[in-house]
């Protein structure tokens, strides 16, 4: 898996400056990620986190170091990244329809066939009826749905989830996981989920690297068995394995606290 | 029940406790509208007959019937319309004017964090300052006509307008600029797509509130200068002491500015039928 890495940091730290002082938000981090992999990133607030999704993103540029997508170093946003946000930020003033094409707007692809292709994710996520309905008219759900659309309308081939579950009711939450499993498994796309629920990582990683804070920095990294990465997430949470690496990833977390 | 009125309370009631309901609610709307027609013609009894028997000045205040048969003699006479005329376009023109120069000005402050910073002392200043203080400067600058009456209403509203939909551009959730970002738009695209459509509401709202000031500038700027208009009438009123002219005019404004307001108000939901 890691002989043909999509992603990788190497030496990456960042710093950000105020007319406070400094304060060191990442230290020395290194990972790789493979094609097609599902990688959570796991830590408690304050982590750097976040900082790891920006840098990805082009959004920042890391103090030292440098990160690569397929080799080539990030310096500015790439259209091979998605980025799902905390919430679904659908615009309120546009209907669903105009809020899945904005990422299409944005990098200019106009194409009747990138606007079709948007449409049909929208119907696979069963909310092709909603398509001339405003936000405010779909649940919390409905609307994270949605947003998934909108960053996949664009084709990126790396998904960056920045907690994207948080602001959902348990239920809906659950339902999400298995969703955005199946579409991403299914499209054979990267993924880097942001999380610091254990569960949630567990259930819907392949891999799952542990870190600390002040400064962020890599802990430790946890591969999970074909039990649990072969499972959906929901099965994923009655597997036995599931117990047993919810202890080991507890442990680690605490340790030294 | 087939009583008519009872009906016509009730329509369109789901059910027993619905058509209650709505009895209750359309019964008090009617008696607020009822005692608001009450009140005006309580006023304009007072006043008639308050003139006729002396408790109230007539020569100061005229009167109701007064006012009304010179503004149906104007009118028919034709006096009327060109003084409405310019101070309708006069307004209309300002009130544009200063919101879209208002805006512009916004823009290019949030365009430029630099600009913004260092324009900010004088926007406080010039916001703190009586515009109207200005008029005789903008008179001989402008001229006595049109330009120097538009330019004191638009100085009445760009500054107010600058500051309001400056402070919207940036009260914008910044995770919707983020998610812009993300999908590698420029600052143009972050302004078009985000920023703009998500101030619109504010920007609506502005309207409103220059569509008052724009009255109180083209009124004060006819004062001091102008042969024809709203304004002028109420001060040639004064000049030769007729009262009754002055109320005409009053008359008047009020009616146009309602009108101007409620057309904004009416554009307002439009434009914002679909937002939360």
């Amino acid at each position: 898996m890691k002989n043909n890495p999509i992603i990788s940091f190497n030496q990456v730290s960042k710093t950000y400056i105020t007319l406070d002082g400094e304060t060191e938000a990442l230290k020395d981090v290194n990972f790789t990620v493979g094609e097609g992999e599902f990688v959570a990133l796991l830590g408690p607030s304050g982590c750097g986190k976040t900082t790891i999704l920006s840098l990805l993103a082009g959004l920042i540029l890391p103090t030292s170091g440098s990160i690569f997508i397929r080799n080539k170093k990030v310096e500015t946003p790439s259209r091979e990244i998605g980025y799902m946000l905390q919430q679904d930020y659908l615009l309120s003033w546009r209907t669903i329809r105009h809020n899945i094409m904005l990422g299409l707007e944005i990098s200019k692809q106009n194409g009747k066939e990138s606007y079709q292709y948007a449409l049909d994710l929208l119907d696979e996520m069963e909310l092709s009826a909603f398509k001339d309905h405003y936000p405010n008219q779909l649940s919390g759900g409905m609307r994270q749905r949605v947003a998934l659309v909108r960053t996949l309308a664009t084709r990126p081939d790396i998904l960056l989830l920045d907690e994207p579950f948080s602001a959902l009711d348990y239920t809906t939450r659950l339902r999400l996981e298995d969703l955005v499993i199946e579409t991403l498994k299914k499209r054979r796309k990267t993924a880097l989920l942001v999380t610091h629920d254990i569960a949630e990582a567990i259930a819907m990683a392949d891999r799952i690297i542990i870190m600390d804070s002040n400064p962020g920095c890599i802990k430790k990294t946890v591969n999970l068995p074909p039990s649990l990465t072969k499972t959906l997430p929901f099965g994923s949470r009655e597997v036995p394995d599931f117990q047993k690496y919810f202890q080991l990833i507890w442990r680690e977390m605490n340790e030294n606290d | 029940m087939t009583n008519p009125i009872n009906s016509y309370l009730t329509r369109g009631a789901k059910s027993n406790a619905h058509a209650a309901f709505l009895k209750r609610h359309r019964t008090r709307n009617f008696v607020i509208r009822l005692v608001q027609i009450a009140l005006f013609i309580a006023f304009i009894l007072f006043w008639e007959l308050g003139a006729n028997y002396r408790l109230i000045d007539p020569l100061l205040f005229s009167q109701p019937s007064k006012i009304w048969a010179m503004f149906a003699e104007m009118l028919l006479k034709g006096n009327l319309h060109n003084h409405i005329t310019v101070t309708v376009i006069e307004t209309i023109v300002g009130f544009i004017l200063g919101t879209v120069f208002g805006t512009a000005i916004a823009i290019a402050i949030w365009w430029s964090p630099f600009l913004s910073k260092v324009l900010d002392p004088y926007l406080v200043v010039l916001n703190g300052m009586p515009k109207v203080a200005l008029g005789p400067t903008f008179i001989v600058a402008f001229g006595g006509g049109y330009g120097g009456i538009i330019a004191m209403a638009i100085a009445i509203s760009i500054i107010i307008t600058t500051i309001v939909v400056y402070t919207s551009f940036r009260e914008v959730d910044s995770n919707l600029i983020k998610l812009a970002q993300t999908f590698g738009a420029n600052q143009r695209q972050i302004f078009g797509k985000i920023v703009l459509p998500a101030s619109f509401p504010t920007i609506i709202s502005t309207l409103k509130v220059n569509v008052g000031l724009a009255w109180v500038g083209v009124i004060v700027g006819e004062f001091l200068v102008s042969k024809q208009g709203l304004g002028y009438l109420i001060i040639y009123g004064f000049q030769v002491f007729n009262l009754t002219l002055v109320f005409v005019s009053l008359f008047i404004i009020a009616i146009c500015a309602s009108l101007m307001y409620q057309g904004v108000a009416a554009l307002e939901s439009k434009l914002l039928k679909n937002r939360e």
